[in-house]
Protein backbone atom coordinates (compact mmCIF):
# COMPACT_ATOMS: atom_id res chain seq x y z
CA UNK A 1 0.00 0.00 0.00
CA UNK A 2 0.95 3.23 -0.84
CA UNK A 3 1.96 6.02 1.70
CA UNK A 4 -0.98 8.60 2.27
CA UNK A 5 -0.72 11.97 0.81
CA UNK A 6 -0.41 13.48 3.85
CA UNK A 7 2.77 11.82 4.39
CA UNK A 8 4.02 12.27 0.37
CA UNK A 9 6.68 14.87 -0.27
CA UNK A 10 5.73 18.13 -2.35
CA UNK A 11 7.78 16.95 -5.20
CA UNK A 12 5.72 13.54 -5.27
CA UNK A 13 2.17 15.16 -5.04
CA UNK A 14 3.19 17.77 -7.53
CA UNK A 15 4.52 14.52 -10.51
CA UNK A 16 1.62 12.91 -9.04
CA UNK A 17 -0.98 15.81 -9.54
CA UNK A 18 0.45 16.48 -13.36
CA UNK A 19 0.49 12.72 -13.85
CA UNK A 20 -3.65 12.83 -13.49
CA UNK A 21 -3.42 9.28 -11.09
CA UNK A 22 -4.59 12.15 -7.99
CA UNK A 23 -6.77 15.56 -8.16
CA UNK A 24 -5.68 18.77 -6.33
CA UNK A 25 -9.31 18.47 -4.51
CA UNK A 26 -7.96 15.40 -3.50
CA UNK A 27 -4.81 16.21 -1.89
CA UNK A 28 -6.57 19.61 -0.10
CA UNK A 29 -8.97 16.95 1.42
CA UNK A 30 -6.29 14.88 2.83
CA UNK A 31 -4.59 17.48 4.32
CA UNK A 32 -7.71 19.25 5.81
CA UNK A 33 -8.53 15.66 7.10
CA UNK A 34 -5.31 15.11 8.54
CA UNK A 35 -5.68 19.03 10.22
CA UNK A 36 -8.90 17.62 11.62
CA UNK A 37 -6.99 15.01 13.52
CA UNK A 38 -4.26 16.72 14.40
CA UNK A 39 -3.98 20.26 15.36
CA UNK A 40 -6.02 20.07 18.68
CA UNK A 41 -3.13 18.66 19.80
CA UNK A 42 -0.93 20.64 17.66
CA UNK A 43 -1.81 23.88 17.35
CA UNK A 44 -0.48 25.04 14.22
CA UNK A 45 -3.26 26.87 12.64
CA UNK A 46 -4.82 30.27 13.68
CA UNK A 47 -7.20 30.64 11.02
CA UNK A 48 -7.83 27.74 8.59
CA UNK A 49 -10.55 28.92 5.73
CA UNK A 50 -11.92 25.57 4.43
CA UNK A 51 -13.84 27.02 1.43
CA UNK A 52 -10.69 29.52 -0.07
CA UNK A 53 -8.63 26.14 0.41
CA UNK A 54 -11.85 24.09 -1.37
CA UNK A 55 -11.73 26.74 -3.78
CA UNK A 56 -7.66 27.26 -4.47
CA UNK A 57 -7.60 23.61 -4.68
CA UNK A 58 -10.12 23.78 -7.18
CA UNK A 59 -8.84 26.50 -9.03
CA UNK A 60 -5.42 24.54 -9.49
CA UNK A 61 -6.99 21.29 -10.68
CA UNK A 62 -8.43 23.78 -13.70
CA UNK A 63 -5.18 24.56 -14.49
CA UNK A 64 -3.81 21.47 -14.30
CA UNK A 65 -6.66 20.43 -16.82
CA UNK A 66 -5.13 22.94 -19.28
CA UNK A 67 -2.00 21.76 -18.52
CA UNK A 68 -0.93 25.09 -16.64
CA UNK A 69 0.46 26.12 -13.50
CA UNK A 70 3.70 25.99 -12.17
CA UNK A 71 6.05 22.84 -10.93
CA UNK A 72 3.89 22.91 -7.45
CA UNK A 73 0.20 23.38 -8.96
CA UNK A 74 -2.08 21.83 -6.48
CA UNK A 75 0.35 21.14 -3.72
CA UNK A 76 -0.76 23.01 -0.28
CA UNK A 77 1.50 25.49 1.15
CA UNK A 78 0.59 26.62 4.96
CA UNK A 79 1.35 30.37 5.34
CA UNK A 80 3.03 32.25 8.17
CA UNK A 81 0.42 34.76 10.02
CA UNK A 82 2.44 38.01 9.31
CA UNK A 83 2.20 37.23 5.45
CA UNK A 84 -0.51 39.23 4.06
CA UNK A 85 -3.67 37.38 2.39
CA UNK A 86 -6.50 38.77 1.05
CA UNK A 87 -9.64 38.54 2.70
CA UNK A 88 -8.14 36.22 5.11
CA UNK A 89 -7.21 37.39 8.54
CA UNK A 90 -3.47 38.03 9.33
CA UNK A 91 -3.29 38.76 12.80
CA UNK A 92 0.05 38.51 13.37
CA UNK A 93 -0.70 36.67 16.47
CA UNK A 94 -1.13 40.07 18.03
CA UNK A 95 -4.40 41.26 20.09
CA UNK A 96 -3.93 44.72 18.23
CA UNK A 97 -4.61 43.27 14.32
CA UNK A 98 -6.84 40.27 15.77
CA UNK A 99 -9.34 41.60 13.15
CA UNK A 100 -7.37 42.74 10.59
CA UNK A 101 -8.64 41.49 7.30
CA UNK A 102 -5.89 42.60 4.38
CA UNK A 103 -7.15 44.25 1.26
CA UNK A 104 -4.20 42.65 -0.59
CA UNK A 105 -2.04 39.76 -1.27
CA UNK A 106 1.92 39.94 -0.58
CA UNK A 107 3.76 39.32 -3.98
CA UNK A 108 4.84 36.12 -2.68
CA UNK A 109 1.13 34.94 -2.15
CA UNK A 110 0.29 36.45 -5.63
CA UNK A 111 3.32 34.41 -6.78
CA UNK A 112 1.80 31.17 -5.44
CA UNK A 113 -1.54 32.17 -6.79
CA UNK A 114 -0.56 32.95 -9.55
CA UNK A 115 1.22 28.60 -9.93
CA UNK A 116 -1.65 27.38 -8.25
CA UNK A 117 -0.48 26.53 -5.25
CA UNK A 118 -2.86 26.16 -2.57
CA UNK A 119 -2.76 28.56 0.27
CA UNK A 120 -3.92 26.47 3.42
CA UNK A 121 -4.31 28.25 6.64
CA UNK A 122 -2.30 30.97 8.68
CA UNK A 123 -0.12 29.54 11.22
CA UNK A 124 0.59 30.34 14.36
CA UNK A 125 3.70 32.63 15.26
CA UNK A 126 5.36 34.85 18.26
CA UNK A 127 3.73 37.89 18.27
CA UNK A 128 4.68 39.81 15.63
CA UNK A 129 7.54 37.48 15.10
CA UNK A 130 9.17 38.18 18.61
CA UNK A 131 10.47 35.39 19.97
CA UNK A 132 11.83 31.88 19.84
CA UNK A 133 9.23 29.31 21.23
CA UNK A 134 5.69 30.40 19.89
CA UNK A 135 4.69 31.13 23.42
CA UNK A 136 4.71 35.01 22.86
CA UNK A 137 1.66 34.32 20.72
CA UNK A 138 -1.62 36.36 22.02
CA UNK A 139 -3.98 33.24 20.80
CA UNK A 140 -2.92 29.69 21.41
CA UNK A 141 0.33 27.43 22.19
CA UNK A 142 2.05 25.69 19.39
CA UNK A 143 3.43 22.09 20.40
CA UNK A 144 5.75 20.13 19.13
CA UNK A 145 4.93 17.20 16.89
CA UNK A 146 8.02 15.03 18.18
CA UNK A 147 6.97 15.92 22.16
CA UNK A 148 3.96 17.67 22.48
CA UNK A 149 4.93 19.11 25.97
CA UNK A 150 7.99 21.26 23.93
CA UNK A 151 7.97 24.22 22.07
CA UNK A 152 8.16 23.87 18.41
CA UNK A 153 10.66 27.18 18.26
CA UNK A 154 10.25 30.47 17.08
CA UNK A 155 8.82 32.40 15.76
CA UNK A 156 7.54 30.40 12.79
CA UNK A 157 6.57 27.90 15.27
CA UNK A 158 3.47 27.27 13.72
CA UNK A 159 4.99 27.04 10.27
CA UNK A 160 7.63 24.14 11.41
CA UNK A 161 5.03 22.41 13.58
CA UNK A 162 2.52 21.86 10.57
CA UNK A 163 4.72 20.66 8.47
CA UNK A 164 6.62 17.74 11.01
CA UNK A 165 2.75 16.67 12.00
CA UNK A 166 2.18 16.22 8.18
CA UNK A 167 -0.43 18.84 7.87
CA UNK A 168 1.33 19.75 5.27
CA UNK A 169 4.32 19.45 3.31
CA UNK A 170 5.29 22.81 2.82
CA UNK A 171 5.15 26.08 4.55
CA UNK A 172 6.13 29.72 4.64
CA UNK A 173 7.82 31.05 7.50
CA UNK A 174 9.92 34.60 8.13
CA UNK A 175 13.35 34.97 9.53
CA UNK A 176 14.75 37.89 10.78
CA UNK A 177 17.57 36.46 13.73
CA UNK A 178 16.89 32.53 13.18
CA UNK A 179 12.87 32.67 12.87
CA UNK A 180 12.94 29.64 10.19
CA UNK A 181 16.24 27.50 10.71
CA UNK A 182 15.61 27.43 14.56
CA UNK A 183 11.91 25.82 14.42
CA UNK A 184 13.20 23.51 11.43
CA UNK A 185 16.03 22.44 13.77
CA UNK A 186 14.01 21.92 16.50
CA UNK A 187 11.06 19.98 14.76
CA UNK A 188 13.18 18.22 12.22
CA UNK A 189 12.78 19.83 9.31
CA UNK A 190 14.74 21.37 6.25
CA UNK A 191 14.26 25.14 7.04
CA UNK A 192 15.60 28.20 4.13
CA UNK A 193 16.43 31.75 4.73
CA UNK A 194 17.34 33.10 1.11
CA UNK A 195 19.48 36.00 0.56
CA UNK A 196 17.92 39.32 1.19
CA UNK A 197 16.42 40.62 -1.76
CA UNK A 198 15.90 37.79 -3.14
CA UNK A 199 12.11 36.67 -2.04
CA UNK A 200 10.00 39.92 -1.93
CA UNK A 201 8.82 41.71 1.89
CA UNK A 202 6.04 43.27 -0.10
CA UNK A 203 3.02 42.23 2.33
CA UNK A 204 5.03 41.02 4.94
CA UNK A 205 4.47 42.50 8.02
CA UNK A 206 7.81 43.94 8.92
CA UNK A 207 9.74 43.73 11.93
CA UNK A 208 13.23 44.41 11.17
CA UNK A 209 13.34 45.68 7.58
CA UNK A 210 17.14 45.73 7.35
CA UNK A 211 17.10 41.86 8.29
CA UNK A 212 13.77 40.26 7.36
CA UNK A 213 13.31 37.58 5.00
CA UNK A 214 10.57 35.18 3.77
CA UNK A 215 11.57 31.69 3.61
CA UNK A 216 10.35 27.83 2.93
CA UNK A 217 10.12 24.96 5.45
CA UNK A 218 9.82 21.45 3.72
CA UNK A 219 10.85 17.92 4.92
CA UNK A 220 13.40 17.37 2.38
CA UNK A 221 15.73 19.96 0.30
CA UNK A 222 14.08 18.99 -3.12
CA UNK A 223 10.54 20.22 -1.76
CA UNK A 224 12.04 23.31 0.15
CA UNK A 225 14.50 24.37 -3.23
CA UNK A 226 11.09 24.27 -5.36
CA UNK A 227 8.86 26.68 -3.10
CA UNK A 228 12.23 28.92 -2.93
CA UNK A 229 12.32 28.95 -6.88
CA UNK A 230 8.29 29.39 -6.50
CA UNK A 231 8.83 32.62 -4.40
CA UNK A 232 11.81 34.15 -5.48
CA UNK A 233 12.45 36.80 -8.03
CA UNK A 234 12.54 40.60 -8.33
CA UNK A 235 9.84 42.53 -7.25
CA UNK A 236 9.02 46.38 -8.05
CA UNK A 237 7.35 46.74 -5.28
CA UNK A 238 10.07 45.97 -2.91
CA UNK A 239 12.59 48.54 -2.95
CA UNK A 240 15.56 46.22 -1.46
CA UNK A 241 14.62 43.61 -3.88
CA UNK A 242 17.67 41.96 -5.70
CA UNK A 243 17.42 42.42 -9.61
CA UNK A 244 18.41 38.71 -9.80
CA UNK A 245 16.48 36.04 -11.35
CA UNK A 246 13.96 33.40 -9.24
CA UNK A 247 15.81 30.98 -7.48
CA UNK A 248 16.79 27.79 -9.96
CA UNK A 249 16.58 24.23 -8.96
CA UNK A 250 17.69 22.24 -12.31
CA UNK A 251 21.30 22.01 -10.80
CA UNK A 252 20.02 20.81 -7.38
CA UNK A 253 21.05 17.12 -7.03
CA UNK A 254 24.45 17.57 -9.18
CA UNK A 255 26.59 18.58 -6.45
CA UNK A 256 29.07 16.30 -4.96
CA UNK A 257 30.64 16.10 -1.19
CA UNK A 258 33.83 14.90 -2.35
CA UNK A 259 36.73 18.18 -2.21
CA UNK A 260 34.02 20.33 -0.42
CA UNK A 261 35.67 22.78 1.87
CA UNK A 262 33.25 23.90 4.75
CA UNK A 263 34.61 26.25 7.59
CA UNK A 264 33.07 25.70 11.07
CA UNK A 265 33.71 28.86 13.48
CA UNK A 266 34.88 27.98 16.94
CA UNK A 267 32.93 30.51 18.34
CA UNK A 268 29.27 28.91 17.19
CA UNK A 269 31.15 25.52 19.16
CA UNK A 270 31.16 27.24 22.57
CA UNK A 271 29.88 25.39 25.91
CA UNK A 272 26.95 26.90 25.33
CA UNK A 273 25.96 24.06 22.36
CA UNK A 274 24.62 21.17 24.67
CA UNK A 275 26.52 17.89 24.83
CA UNK A 276 23.65 16.30 23.23
CA UNK A 277 23.37 18.35 20.05
CA UNK A 278 27.21 18.73 20.26
CA UNK A 279 27.37 15.34 20.09
CA UNK A 280 25.18 14.59 17.01
CA UNK A 281 26.50 17.44 15.06
CA UNK A 282 29.91 15.45 15.93
CA UNK A 283 28.65 12.16 14.24
CA UNK A 284 27.31 14.15 11.27
CA UNK A 285 30.65 15.68 10.42
CA UNK A 286 32.21 12.36 10.81
CA UNK A 287 29.94 11.32 8.29
CA UNK A 288 30.70 14.01 6.03
CA UNK A 289 34.63 14.10 6.14
CA UNK A 290 33.77 9.81 5.04
CA UNK A 291 32.62 11.26 1.89
CA UNK A 292 35.24 13.52 1.22
CA UNK A 293 33.96 16.78 2.94
CA UNK A 294 37.16 19.01 4.35
CA UNK A 295 35.87 20.68 7.76
CA UNK A 296 38.08 23.11 9.03
CA UNK A 297 37.69 25.21 12.10
CA UNK A 298 38.07 28.83 11.70
CA UNK A 299 38.04 32.00 14.06
CA UNK A 300 35.18 34.74 13.06
CA UNK A 301 35.53 36.69 16.34
CA UNK A 302 32.86 39.16 15.78
CA UNK A 303 30.10 36.20 15.78
CA UNK A 304 30.17 36.72 19.74
CA UNK A 305 28.49 39.95 19.70
CA UNK A 306 26.01 38.63 17.68
CA UNK A 307 23.42 38.73 20.10
CA UNK A 308 24.41 42.49 21.42
CA UNK A 309 24.31 43.54 17.84
CA UNK A 310 21.00 41.65 16.86
CA UNK A 311 19.26 43.24 20.21
CA UNK A 312 20.41 46.78 19.07
CA UNK A 313 19.60 46.46 15.46
CA UNK A 314 16.50 44.25 15.30
CA UNK A 315 14.36 46.40 18.38
CA UNK A 316 15.30 49.61 17.08
CA UNK A 317 13.99 48.96 13.43
CA UNK A 318 10.83 47.29 15.25
CA UNK A 319 10.22 50.15 17.30
CA UNK A 320 9.65 52.42 13.78
CA UNK A 321 8.21 49.45 12.29
CA UNK A 322 5.52 48.95 15.18
CA UNK A 323 4.78 52.93 15.19
CA UNK A 324 2.59 52.42 12.75
CA UNK A 325 -0.14 50.99 14.82
CA UNK A 326 -2.15 53.73 16.43
CA UNK A 327 -5.28 52.73 15.63
CA UNK A 328 -6.37 55.10 13.22
CA UNK A 329 -6.86 53.43 9.90
CA UNK A 330 -7.36 49.84 11.06
CA UNK A 331 -6.66 47.44 14.09
CA UNK A 332 -7.74 47.72 17.25
CA UNK A 333 -8.71 51.46 18.48
CA UNK A 334 -9.25 52.14 22.65
CA UNK A 335 -10.13 55.09 24.12
CA UNK A 336 -7.60 57.32 26.72
CA UNK A 337 -6.84 60.86 28.02
CA UNK A 338 -6.05 62.98 24.81
CA UNK A 339 -5.46 61.60 21.29
CA UNK A 340 -1.77 60.75 22.58
CA UNK A 341 -3.55 58.68 25.20
CA UNK A 342 -5.98 56.80 22.52
CA UNK A 343 -2.93 55.74 20.63
CA UNK A 344 -0.30 54.56 24.10
CA UNK A 345 -4.20 52.66 25.14
CA UNK A 346 -4.60 51.07 21.93
CA UNK A 347 -0.94 49.98 22.09
CA UNK A 348 -0.34 49.55 25.57
CA UNK A 349 -3.24 47.29 25.68
CA UNK A 350 -2.62 45.57 22.11
CA UNK A 351 0.70 44.44 22.44
CA UNK A 352 1.56 41.72 24.55
CA UNK A 353 4.67 42.13 26.70
CA UNK A 354 7.46 41.13 24.56
CA UNK A 355 6.70 43.47 21.56
CA UNK A 356 6.58 46.07 24.40
CA UNK A 357 9.82 44.94 25.80
CA UNK A 358 11.14 45.18 22.15
CA UNK A 359 9.80 48.37 21.46
CA UNK A 360 11.09 49.77 24.23
CA UNK A 361 14.96 48.74 24.42
CA UNK A 362 14.39 50.00 20.58
CA UNK A 363 13.64 53.63 21.42
CA UNK A 364 15.84 53.62 24.10
CA UNK A 365 18.84 52.65 21.58
CA UNK A 366 17.46 55.45 19.22
CA UNK A 367 16.90 58.33 21.82
CA UNK A 368 19.16 61.19 22.31
CA UNK A 369 22.51 60.69 24.18
CA UNK A 370 22.58 56.89 23.02
CA UNK A 371 22.15 56.64 19.65
CA UNK A 372 26.13 56.47 18.62
CA UNK A 373 27.01 54.35 22.04
CA UNK A 374 24.31 51.49 20.69
CA UNK A 375 23.12 52.13 17.35
CA UNK A 376 25.59 53.18 15.73
CA UNK A 377 28.42 51.14 17.60
CA UNK A 378 25.88 47.86 16.71
CA UNK A 379 26.03 48.84 12.83
CA UNK A 380 29.69 48.91 12.98
CA UNK A 381 29.61 45.64 14.63
CA UNK A 382 27.51 44.07 12.00
CA UNK A 383 30.07 45.56 9.57
CA UNK A 384 32.96 43.90 10.94
CA UNK A 385 30.54 40.72 11.66
CA UNK A 386 30.07 40.40 7.70
CA UNK A 387 33.74 41.04 6.86
CA UNK A 388 34.67 38.30 8.47
CA UNK A 389 32.29 35.81 7.11
CA UNK A 390 33.32 37.65 3.63
CA UNK A 391 36.76 36.87 3.96
CA UNK A 392 36.33 33.08 5.12
CA UNK A 393 34.30 32.44 1.62
CA UNK A 394 37.39 33.20 -0.13
CA UNK A 395 38.66 30.15 0.92
CA UNK A 396 35.27 28.16 1.62
CA UNK A 397 32.60 26.87 0.21
CA UNK A 398 30.60 27.59 3.06
CA UNK A 399 30.16 28.10 6.57
CA UNK A 400 28.52 25.01 8.75
CA UNK A 401 27.20 24.60 12.34
CA UNK A 402 24.52 23.59 14.94
CA UNK A 403 21.46 25.43 13.83
CA UNK A 404 19.98 25.89 17.90
CA UNK A 405 22.49 25.36 21.29
CA UNK A 406 19.63 22.78 22.59
CA UNK A 407 17.13 20.49 21.00
CA UNK A 408 13.54 21.78 21.79
CA UNK A 409 12.72 22.76 25.23
CA UNK A 410 9.85 22.42 27.41
CA UNK A 411 6.74 24.51 27.03
CA UNK A 412 6.97 27.27 30.04
CA UNK A 413 11.09 26.60 30.54
CA UNK A 414 12.10 29.26 29.55
CA UNK A 415 9.40 31.71 30.06
CA UNK A 416 10.68 33.89 33.05
CA UNK A 417 14.18 34.00 31.28
CA UNK A 418 13.87 36.20 28.42
CA UNK A 419 17.38 36.46 28.27
CA UNK A 420 18.02 32.52 28.05
CA UNK A 421 15.67 32.73 25.36
CA UNK A 422 17.31 35.30 23.63
CA UNK A 423 20.65 33.77 22.95
CA UNK A 424 19.17 30.50 21.60
CA UNK A 425 19.56 32.45 18.36
CA UNK A 426 23.48 33.06 18.72
CA UNK A 427 24.10 30.45 15.45
CA UNK A 428 21.17 31.65 13.45
CA UNK A 429 21.87 36.04 13.78
CA UNK A 430 24.90 36.23 11.99
CA UNK A 431 23.20 35.06 8.30
CA UNK A 432 20.85 37.76 8.85
CA UNK A 433 23.05 40.35 9.68
CA UNK A 434 24.70 39.79 6.63
CA UNK A 435 21.65 39.45 4.48
CA UNK A 436 23.84 35.69 3.52
CA UNK A 437 21.33 32.48 2.64
CA UNK A 438 21.07 30.14 5.42
CA UNK A 439 19.55 26.66 5.73
CA UNK A 440 19.03 24.41 8.28
CA UNK A 441 18.69 20.76 7.68
CA UNK A 442 18.40 17.75 10.11
CA UNK A 443 21.69 16.38 11.91
CA UNK A 444 20.21 13.41 13.69
CA UNK A 445 18.75 12.81 17.19
CA UNK A 446 19.50 13.28 20.62
CA UNK A 447 17.56 12.16 22.97
CA UNK A 448 14.87 11.50 20.37
CA UNK A 449 14.80 14.83 19.52
CA UNK A 450 15.75 16.20 16.23
CA UNK A 451 19.23 18.38 16.33
CA UNK A 452 19.90 20.69 13.70
CA UNK A 453 22.71 21.36 11.27
CA UNK A 454 23.46 25.14 9.27
CA UNK A 455 24.98 25.80 6.29
CA UNK A 456 25.63 29.39 5.38
CA UNK A 457 27.17 31.26 2.24
CA UNK A 458 28.01 34.20 0.21
CA UNK A 459 25.39 36.76 -0.74
CA UNK A 460 23.56 35.36 -3.62
CA UNK A 461 24.49 31.64 -3.77
CA UNK A 462 21.25 30.22 -2.79
CA UNK A 463 21.44 27.91 -5.44
CA UNK A 464 24.78 26.68 -4.27
CA UNK A 465 23.79 26.48 -0.74
CA UNK A 466 20.77 24.64 -1.91
CA UNK A 467 22.68 22.60 -3.94
CA UNK A 468 25.16 21.31 -1.12
CA UNK A 469 21.82 21.06 1.86
CA UNK A 470 21.06 18.35 -0.94
CA UNK A 471 23.94 16.76 -1.22
CA UNK A 472 24.40 16.74 2.69
CA UNK A 473 21.48 15.15 3.15
CA UNK A 474 21.86 12.53 0.98
CA UNK A 475 24.60 11.23 2.63
CA UNK A 476 22.84 11.73 6.38
CA UNK A 477 20.87 9.45 7.78
CA UNK A 478 17.19 9.82 6.99
CA UNK A 479 15.23 11.67 9.98
CA UNK A 480 11.99 9.56 10.95
CA UNK A 481 8.81 11.33 11.30
CA UNK A 482 7.53 12.09 14.66
CA UNK A 483 5.56 9.09 15.97
CA UNK A 484 1.76 10.91 16.28
CA UNK A 485 -1.51 10.48 15.02
CA UNK B 1 24.76 51.82 33.06
CA UNK B 2 21.73 50.92 34.34
CA UNK B 3 18.20 52.38 33.93
CA UNK B 4 16.21 53.91 36.36
CA UNK B 5 12.19 54.06 36.97
CA UNK B 6 11.64 57.78 35.61
CA UNK B 7 13.89 56.63 32.46
CA UNK B 8 11.53 53.50 31.79
CA UNK B 9 8.30 55.86 32.12
CA UNK B 10 10.02 58.58 29.89
CA UNK B 11 11.06 55.84 26.96
CA UNK B 12 7.36 54.47 27.56
CA UNK B 13 6.06 58.27 26.73
CA UNK B 14 8.41 58.59 23.59
CA UNK B 15 7.06 54.87 22.53
CA UNK B 16 3.58 55.47 23.22
CA UNK B 17 2.79 53.02 25.49
CA UNK B 18 0.70 52.95 28.47
CA UNK B 19 2.29 50.63 31.00
CA UNK B 20 0.97 50.17 34.26
CA UNK B 21 3.44 50.46 37.73
CA UNK B 22 4.20 46.22 37.30
CA UNK B 23 5.16 46.59 33.77
CA UNK B 24 7.17 49.49 34.48
CA UNK B 25 9.33 47.38 36.73
CA UNK B 26 9.30 44.11 34.92
CA UNK B 27 10.88 46.65 31.98
CA UNK B 28 13.13 48.22 34.64
CA UNK B 29 14.72 44.96 34.95
CA UNK B 30 14.81 43.53 31.16
CA UNK B 31 16.16 46.45 29.99
CA UNK B 32 19.07 46.52 32.51
CA UNK B 33 19.39 42.57 32.11
CA UNK B 34 19.75 43.55 28.13
CA UNK B 35 21.89 46.55 28.81
CA UNK B 36 24.35 44.65 31.09
CA UNK B 37 24.72 42.68 27.51
CA UNK B 38 25.38 45.06 25.17
CA UNK B 39 28.54 46.05 27.58
CA UNK B 40 30.54 43.25 25.48
CA UNK B 41 30.76 45.94 22.77
CA UNK B 42 31.47 48.69 24.69
CA UNK B 43 34.99 48.45 24.74
CA UNK B 44 35.40 47.10 20.92
CA UNK B 45 37.20 49.13 18.51
CA UNK B 46 35.39 49.58 15.98
CA UNK B 47 37.47 53.08 15.07
CA UNK B 48 37.41 54.33 11.61
CA UNK B 49 34.63 51.16 10.69
CA UNK B 50 31.66 52.42 8.51
CA UNK B 51 28.51 51.74 10.00
CA UNK B 52 26.63 49.28 7.87
CA UNK B 53 22.88 49.42 7.94
CA UNK B 54 22.15 46.88 5.18
CA UNK B 55 22.76 43.69 4.06
CA UNK B 56 22.69 44.58 1.00
CA UNK B 57 23.48 48.08 -0.58
CA UNK B 58 21.16 49.19 -2.90
CA UNK B 59 21.58 53.16 -4.37
CA UNK B 60 18.57 54.73 -6.00
CA UNK B 61 15.96 52.46 -6.27
CA UNK B 62 12.76 54.54 -8.27
CA UNK B 63 9.66 53.66 -9.41
CA UNK B 64 8.34 54.93 -12.48
CA UNK B 65 5.96 57.53 -12.24
CA UNK B 66 3.01 55.85 -13.88
CA UNK B 67 -0.52 55.23 -12.97
CA UNK B 68 -1.44 51.83 -11.27
CA UNK B 69 -4.55 50.28 -10.43
CA UNK B 70 -4.76 50.57 -6.29
CA UNK B 71 -7.55 49.62 -3.72
CA UNK B 72 -10.60 50.79 -3.99
CA UNK B 73 -11.57 53.33 -1.29
CA UNK B 74 -14.29 50.80 0.13
CA UNK B 75 -11.50 48.25 0.45
CA UNK B 76 -9.11 50.77 1.82
CA UNK B 77 -11.55 51.86 4.73
CA UNK B 78 -12.84 47.96 5.76
CA UNK B 79 -10.36 47.69 8.36
CA UNK B 80 -11.00 51.15 10.05
CA UNK B 81 -12.30 51.20 13.58
CA UNK B 82 -14.78 54.18 12.66
CA UNK B 83 -15.62 55.78 9.18
CA UNK B 84 -18.56 58.02 7.63
CA UNK B 85 -19.10 59.03 4.30
CA UNK B 86 -16.55 57.62 3.10
CA UNK B 87 -13.43 59.16 5.45
CA UNK B 88 -11.61 57.59 8.37
CA UNK B 89 -13.06 59.03 11.38
CA UNK B 90 -9.64 60.36 13.31
CA UNK B 91 -9.81 60.96 17.11
CA UNK B 92 -9.86 64.43 18.01
CA UNK B 93 -6.79 66.48 18.23
CA UNK B 94 -7.45 70.20 19.01
CA UNK B 95 -10.32 70.73 21.85
CA UNK B 96 -13.37 71.88 21.46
Amino acid sequence: MSQPLFAQSAADLARRLRAREVSATEVAEAHLDRVSATDPQVGAFLTMPRDEVMADAAAAQAMLDRGEGGPLCGVPVGIKDNISTRGVATTCASKLLENYVPPFDATVIEKLRAQGIVCFGKTNLDEFAMGTSCENSAFQLTRNPWDLDRTPGGSSGGSAACVAAQQVPLSLGSDTGGSIRLPAALCGLVGFKPTYGRVSRYGLIAFGSSLDQIGPFGRTVEDVALLSEAISGYDHLDSTSLDRHPIQTNALKSGSLRGLKLAIPDQLMTDEIQPGVRATFESALDLLRKEGVEITPVSLPSIQYGVTTYYIIAPAEASSNLARFDGIRYGLRLEGEGHIGNVATTRGEGFGHEVKARIMIGTYVLSAGYYDAYYTRAQQVRALMVQEFESTYRDFDAVISPTSPSVAFRLGELKDNPMAMKLLDFCTIPANMGGFPSISIPAGLSDHLPVGLQLTGPIGDDERILQLAYALEQALPPTPSPAMG
Amino acid sequence: MSISVDEVRHVAKLARLELDEAEILAFQSELNALLGHFQDIASLNVEGIEPKPHAVALRNVWADDVARPSLLRDEALRNAPVTRAGLFIVPQIIED
